[in-house]
């Protein structure tokens, strides 16, 4: 672990893996140290951010280093259930780049439990992770200017949902009804870090 | 449509860059929404000051000028920051000062002389609906209140209990020379050549006209890195110096993503961030090393 100070008012802990942000930002989470306002989890890394004038970097990293994290646990969030229409443009650009038939992508997409890790992008966007890394693909080499709400990508070890319409990067391999984002809701986020996802093939 | 206050302010002309801003919402980070606020807040909460306000009341914050409002049903502002010239139904009115508009009064701002960012604040604060919290328009997420163009109708809240106790703040207008921003280095200085770092302290930077609430960015010499591996994304704070591939920095203003892909070679102190803030397209930024 590393602790990197980011300005007067923030704290970069640097972690060995995705297992380790997720256990260090549960146990933050559980007993946030004082000063701390804001945990941003992150696929290496967990932002602290502070109220300059309650505490410093160096006073956060002091608690930061005596967190005793509780190996493999995870933040108590719920499951969900999210029905897809596998019918994505860069379904066949999956297929070849993980030597798949798209038939096979199909069932390792719904095939496994897939974890949200941490969230960003845009608000509601979350960064799922499976266990295995057989749907690992490059982001597209050009990016799409027009990804509809909906849209179910794929992109390096993570995989994602666009809560809106928006630019985009991603492989894109199917599409749900699912609402990602509603500020009507507490909280807004489907999707938030540590939700357990199931993917569920419908007709379209 | 007019507020709990009974009163409001109906914007007869935008200008190129006016929205509605509070302190922002924090805390919800880690569902991936940003703060966003005011982007200079120490003038967001003088405004409200000089008003009687909750410092975090909402107010209307105009980039360059070019905002005309009529008053519906008479109310007190106040105009901070840049210092526009104002004008009160075709008088001059002074900035950083108490102003009572009464119904049907018309007032306009011109382009400010020096500065970027005015805020236009009402006693009793903008009364739109808050969305998480938070009554500021959040230009990168999309979130919060409408965009405020012609025809706009601002309701304003019920007056608070304080009077204001003083007519005008004596404050110094932004600069128009060079601004000068203490930056400490880190979190990712050890991904950017030593040179990079020398450069970073000893060479000008001038701030391009590409530059919005999400960020200031620069142009100047190129910061080069000695670590070229992809960085995977990471949280982000307030002021943070990113450096894209082409080497010239942005800064992070307050609608900045929540996390980022590129590395961090530095953090603006959040005292010269209004700073930062305030430089328009243009103007000269050089930066000075603060200890770490």
């Amino acid at each position: 672990m590393r602790c990197l100070p980011c300005g007067e008012a923030g704290l970069l802990v640097e972690l060995d893996d995705l297992e380790q942000v997720l256990a260090m930002h549960a146990a933050l989470q559980e007993v946030p140290p004082p000063g701390v306002v804001d945990l941003v989890p992150a696929a290496r890394t967990l932002l602290l951010q502070l109220d300059p004038a309650l505490t410093d970097p160096g006073a956060v990293a002091e608690v930061v280093r005596f967190t005793t994290l509780q190996p493999g646990a995870a933040p108590a969030a719920d499951s969900v259930e999210i029905a897809v229409v596998y019918d994505g443009a860069d379904l066949a650009d999956v297929a070849e780049h993980t030597g798949m038939g798209p038939r096979e992508v199909v069932q390792a997409h719904t095939g496994q439990e897939w974890r949200v890790a941490f969230c960003g992008f845009s608000p509601g966007f979350g960064y799922l992770v499976a266990q295995d890394d057989r749907l690992h693909v490059p982001r597209r080499s050009t990016p799409r200017t027009r990804v509809p709400a909906g849209a179910v990508g794929l992109a390096g070890e993570f995989g994602g949902i666009y809560p809106r319409e928006s630019p985009g990067g991603w492989q894109l391999i199917g599409r749900t009804d699912a609402t990602l984002w509603d500020v009507e809701r507490d909280p807004p986020a489907l999707l938030v870090p540590g939700t357990r996802v199931r993917f569920v093939e419908v007709g379209a | 449509m007019t507020g709990s206050g009974g009163s409001a302010l109906e914007v007869l002309a935008a200008g190129p860059g006016t929205t509605v801003q509070d302190l922002g919402r924090p805390g919800l980070a880690a569902l991936g929404v940003g703060r966003s606020g005011a982007a200079d807040r120490p003038s967001l909460r003088l405004a409200n000051r000089l008003l009687g306000n909750d410092e975090g009341a909402a107010a209307v914050e105009v980039t360059l000028g070019g905002l005309t409002v009529r008053a519906v049903g008479g109310v007190h502002v106040a105009l901070t920051g840049a210092p526009c010239p104002l004008a009160v139904d075709g008088r001059d009115a002074a900035a950083n000062a108490v102003h009572w508009l009464p119904d049907g009064a018309e007032l306009s701002l011109g382009m400010p002389p020096v500065g970027l960012r005015s805020y236009l604040a009402v006693r009793g604060g903008l009364d739109v609906p808050p969305v998480l919290g938070s009554r500021s328009q959040d230009t990168l997420a999309g979130l919060g209140p409408e965009p405020v163009t012609e025809g706009t109708v601002l309701p304003v809240g019920p007056a608070p209990q304080a009077d204001p106790v003083v007519d005008a703040a004596p404050v110094d207008p932004p600069t128009a020379d060079e601004v000068v921003l203490r930056v400490r280095l880190g979190p990712r200085d050890d991904w950017f050549t030593d040179e990079a770092v020398r450069t970073l302290f000893a060479q000008a930077y001038r701030l391009s006209s590409d530059s919005d609430r999400v960020g200031a960015r620069l142009e100047g010499p190129a910061l080069e890195r000695s670590d070229t591996q992809e960085l995977p994304s990471e949280g982000m704070v307030l002021g943070s110096l990113q450096v894209p591939p082409s080497g010239q920095p942005t800064i992070f203003l307050a609608d900045h993503p929540v996390t980022g892909g590129y590395p961090v070679i530095g953090v603006v102190d959040p005292r010269d961030v209004p700073l930062a803030a305030q430089a328009r397209p243009g103007q000269t930024v050089r930066f000075r090393r603060s200890a770490s």
